[in-house]
């Protein structure tokens, strides 16, 4: 996180426990946050493993021989961790190679969660941002639309719309993102009310400041914080949506895999290779693990309410 | 009080109303017909077929009559399962889903609860953080790979043991073939009360009110019973609402797992069939259950929070 | 006269993740029967946390030493039960914001009535007659009505007047009053001052006021003790202190308190901030304020030294050499 842009308007903090520790500190708030987030072992190791996560699961492949998709002709059958034909992790029940599939299903889930949740980012804080800044009507009237979609059965919409339109990768991006985005403007609208009324945005206002600057130099600014923690919750959670569809096999298009759907291929086969089940059963709670874990730290670090 | 519950209910409705339209015309909108298949039909049977389906009809009296059908609880036929109505499949579906989801909260409200308070007195003890560890993960691992996991665990590797379970099946509610669903079901909800459950009563210990309350002498017990326990639940509550959409989404793969006939599965079916009016009926019932436990968690609001009748 | 209360070298510090903060640092005080005692700081003085102390309702983080002597017991090494057995019967407490001091989901008559069904096992019917009774007694109006109201529909000032009335239903020896009027309109802080003058004087409780304003105390006090930075700079007897106040913080206090009977030129203020509990400054706590500091100031933690019955102050400064 570069600080450089907004460092003159992160002065002003969103709570006044922050006031007090700013001040006596004489620390800013990023610099604050980043101490408290080292302290935190468990969130810096699954900032880690996640980083590692993603670069083996893109970079992996170019050192795999096989691909996701290529099936050994010699085999056509689940084999187990074979060094001599290369499936270190062995095959599945088509003979194929199972390191190849978990890679190819990381990409997915990785790429699904950093897409899907922009698009809700996008959404969520344009919406929240405006109806909390104008209020009023404009703000009546968003809310109240959120209030509805709150109340709809939202992943019956997107099933729907995957049945609609058939399985596309990039449509189910957006449905997910399109789901994702109501909790975001909650947030984000909530904190935009507490930081109108505060004094900074009174002077921003008054040296003649106009909306559109103001809530770019000002108020988004000041609720990055709020918005990084909701984004590290978030991004669990859409790669859990994605696996759950593929998992029904409403998700990604055979040969294409993602976890949900290497799960649900490994609970066919569990009777006599667990392995298949077991391995992307771990790739997925593990990840979803760090991300929930550096969520929480990122958390605590930044909103240091809870001390 | 009961201002307050007719405008919620004034909410409801046109929320319905918007579900049931979108998911309608979402239907129609789709490239290509239900009755596309591989080998394509003769176009006089085609005809016959959107004919007998009312198909062949302009699009407002299709939408107005399917409107009309829902208000008598007519949900229009299958289209994949040719003798059968959706009203009749969600009738058999149903029953099993609601007996899970039933069970499955009685679980999450007589085991989270306790677990988040006792972690919520013993805070920072070696206690709460096993169990909130332990929650953690609960709410982290999928039930999509709890469920796999569990029918591998009691299903094959204990088969010759005393803790074998079945892992598959309805048989017509057998006591054991539910043991594994709806444990698998519950388990997420367990874990998120417990979290909502410790947050909250933390928070409201250290209430004014709460101080205000020990100040008098009373017992510790009667303190967090009487005075703060009330208020503690209000986010419980609130989560409780929505989790039914959890508890919904959570049946399709739960019933997928372990082949129970509930709705969750019905929908799966249809959805990968194509089955639109089935897929359309499962939803509008989803909604229609959502929007009522709102009202109920309203409801509920306003005997924890005496201002909320007021409002 | 006997003594109700007496604190002894009390230390109170809270364990934070930025290190120990000091709350309270040694102060000592008595309060006998039936007197009032006003105890007076600007916010982060240690004034509260030296009666939350008192009533077993500090933090979890927090470390105590020292000893509270009520009627024969050191409250700090009671235990939770034997606590209880005190606090709502013997003595009890009022607090700044009525507004969320009563449990929001209980009407009032039963916030009332459970006090004398724990302590003195009434029956349910009694308990309410009485928390009727005590009611009228603090001037509630409708007060029958009203036992069946939840603490939202009553008004600031009705609420004070609700906790003031829980606190003695079982007629304690002593009530501890945090800022029962800061969060309350001027007229009605008049109202609720007069109440607790007048409770004083027909039940004979003794009252402790803590408070950051120097005009509630001189109506109602007895004696006076003025905390800075976690210490008690200075105490005496009220009609003394406010005469000629020998510590230069209280001097400043007093200069601050704007009086009906002068023409007001400019409002008078104290320069500089409050001190940081985290990091007091070396010497006496007051020296980066003072405009009588010497080197000596910075250097050498004044004590409190006794000058006359109940007159004490923590200054290196000669009383009246300080007063020219």
């Amino acid at each position: 996180m570069s600080d450089a842009p907004v460092t003159s308007n992160l002065r002003v903090p969103h709570s006044d426990a922050l006031d007090k520790a700013a001040d006596v500190e004489g620390r800013s708030l990023w610099q604050d946050a980043f101490r408290r987030m080292q302290a935190n072992r468990a969130a810096m190791a699954s900032a880690i493993m996640l980083i590692v996560l993603a670069v083996v699961c893109f970079v992996g492949p170019l050192f795999v021989p096989w691909t996701y998709e290529e099936i050994d002709w010699d085999l056509l059958e689940a084999t187990p961790p074979n060094f001599e034909l290369k499936h270190y992790l062995g095959t599945d029940s088509l003979g194929r190679d199972m390191l190849a599939r978990l890679l190819q299903g990381g990409q997915v889930s990785f790429m699904v969660g950093i897409l899907a949740t922009s698009v809700a980012l996008v959404i969520g804080v344009t919406v929240g941002a405006m109806a909390g800044f104008i209020g009023g009507r404009v703000d009546q009237f968003l809310m109240r639309f959120v209030d509805v979609m709150y109340a709809v059965p939202l992943m019956f919409f997107i099933i729907i719309l995957m049945v609609v339109f058939g399985r596309n990768f990039y449509l189910m991006f957006l449905a997910i993102g399109f789901v994702e985005w109501l909790t975001m403007s909650r947030i984000v609208r909530g904190q935009t009310l507490t930081l109108r009324n505060k004094e900074f945005i009174e002077a921003a206002r008054a040296s003649g400041g106009s909306t559109t600057s103001i809530i770019i130099r000002h108020i988004i600014p000041n609720v990055l914080g709020v918005v990084i923690v909701y984004v590290t919750l978030t991004i669990p959670q859409v790669i859990l949506l994605e696996s759950f569809l593929s998992f029904l096999g409403l998700g990604v298009q055979a040969p294409m895999t993602s976890w949900g759907a290497l799960i649900a291929e490994g609970a066919q086969e569990m009777e006599i290779t667990p392995r298949t089940l077991i391995l992307p059963a771990v790739c997925l709670s593990t990840t979803l693990f760090c991300f929930n874990f550096l969520g929480d730290g990122l958390r605590d670090a930044l909103d240091p309410k809870d001390r | 009080m009961w201002a307050y519950f007719t405008r919620r209910v004034l909410i409801a409705i046109p929320t319905l109303w918007v579900v049931i339209t979108v998911a309608f015309f979402l239907m129609r909108l789709a490239p290509g017909g239900p009755f596309d298949q591989e080998a394509p039909l003769p176009p006089e049977i085609m005809a016959n077929l959107k004919a007998a389906y009312g198909l062949d009809q302009p699009l407002w009296w299709q939408y107005l009559n399917y409107l009309g059908g829902l208000l008598q609880g007519d949900f229009g036929p299958s289209f994949k399962y040719k003798d059968f109505t959706v009203t009749e499949l969600i009738g058999q579906g149903f029953p099993v889903s609601i007996q899970n989801g039933v069970a499955a909260l009685t679980l999450t409200i007589l085991i989270g609860i306790p677990l988040g308070a006792m972690a919520a007195l013993r805070q920072n003890s070696s206690a709460d953080h096993a169990a909130m560890t332990v929650a953690m993960t609960g709410i982290v691992i999928p039930n999509f790979v709890v469920g796999p996991l569990l029918a591998l665990v009691f299903g094959i590797w204990l088969k010759e043991t005393v803790f074998a379970l079945p892992v598959g099946g309805w048989n017509n509610g057998a006591f054991e073939n539910r043991i594994l669903p709806v444990i698998c079901l519950a388990l997420p909800f367990i874990a998120y009360v417990a979290r909502i459950t410790r947050a909250s009563l933390i928070e409201t210990l250290r209430t004014n009110y709460v101080r205000t309350a020990r100040a008098k002498g009373l017992p510790f017990r009667m303190v967090v019973l009487r005075h703060a326990f009330k208020t503690a639940m209000i986010p419980v509550v609130t989560y409780l609402g929505p989790a039914t959409v959890f508890l919904l989404t959570g049946s399709m793969v739960i019933e997928t797992i372990f082949s129970l006939p509930g709705i969750g599965r019905y929908f799966v079916q249809g959805a990968l069939n194509r089955d639109y009016t089935l897929v359309m009926g499962v939803t509008i019932l989803a909604a229609s259950l959502v929007i009522f436990l709102n009202l109920f968690v309203d409801l509920a609001y306003a005997w924890l929070d005496p201002k909320v009748r007021y409002e | 006269m006997s003594t109700v209360l007496e604190i002894n070298h009390l230390t109170v510090s809270f364990d934070t993740p930025d290190g120990a903060v000091q709350a309270v640092n040694d102060v000592s005080l008595l309060v006998e029967e039936g007197e009032c005692v006003g105890l007076v700081g600007e916010s982060g003085s240690g004034k509260s946390q030296t009666f939350m102390a008192a009533m077993g309702l500090l933090a979890d983080n927090a470390t105590v030493s020292g000893a509270i002597h009520f009627e024969g017991s050191n409250l700090l090494t009671a235990n939770e039960k034997e606590l209880n057995k005190l606090r709502g019967e013997r003595i009890a407490m009022i607090f700044q914001d009525p507004m969320t001091s009563l449990t929001p989901h209980m009407k009032i008559g039963r916030q009332l009535a459970e006090v004398l069904i724990e302590h003195r096992g009434v029956g349910k019917a009694e308990a309410r007659k009485q928390a009727r009774a005590m009611l009228e007694r603090v001037h509630f109006p409708e007060a029958e009505r009203r036992l069946d109201m939840y603490p939202h529909e009553l008004s600031g000032g009705l609420r004070q007047r609700v906790m003031i009335a829980m606190a003695l239903m079982c007629e304690p020896a002593m009530l501890i009053a945090d800022e029962p009027t800061t969060a309350l309109d001027v007229t009605v802080q008049a109202q609720i001052l007069d109440l607790l003058m007048e409770i004083k004087d027909s039940l004979g409780t003794a009252i402790v006021l803590i408070t950051h304003d120097l005009g509630v105390v001189a109506g109602l006090a007895d004696r006076v003790a003025v905390m800075y930075g976690g210490r008690i700079v200075e105490k005496g007897a009220v009609a003394d202190m406010f005469e000629s106040p020998a510590h230069p913080y209280t001097q400043g206090l007093l200069a601050c308190t704007p009086r009906l009977d002068e023409d007001i030129t400019a409002l008078v203020t104290i320069p500089g901030q409050p001190p940081n509990a985290q990091s007091l400054p070396g010497g006496c706590s007051f020296h980066p304020r003072c405009t009588y500091v010497t080197e000596r100031c910075k250097a050498e933690r004044p004590i409190l030294e006794t000058t006359a019955k109940y007159r004490a102050k923590a200054c290196h400064l000669d009383a009246l050499e300080a007063a020219e």
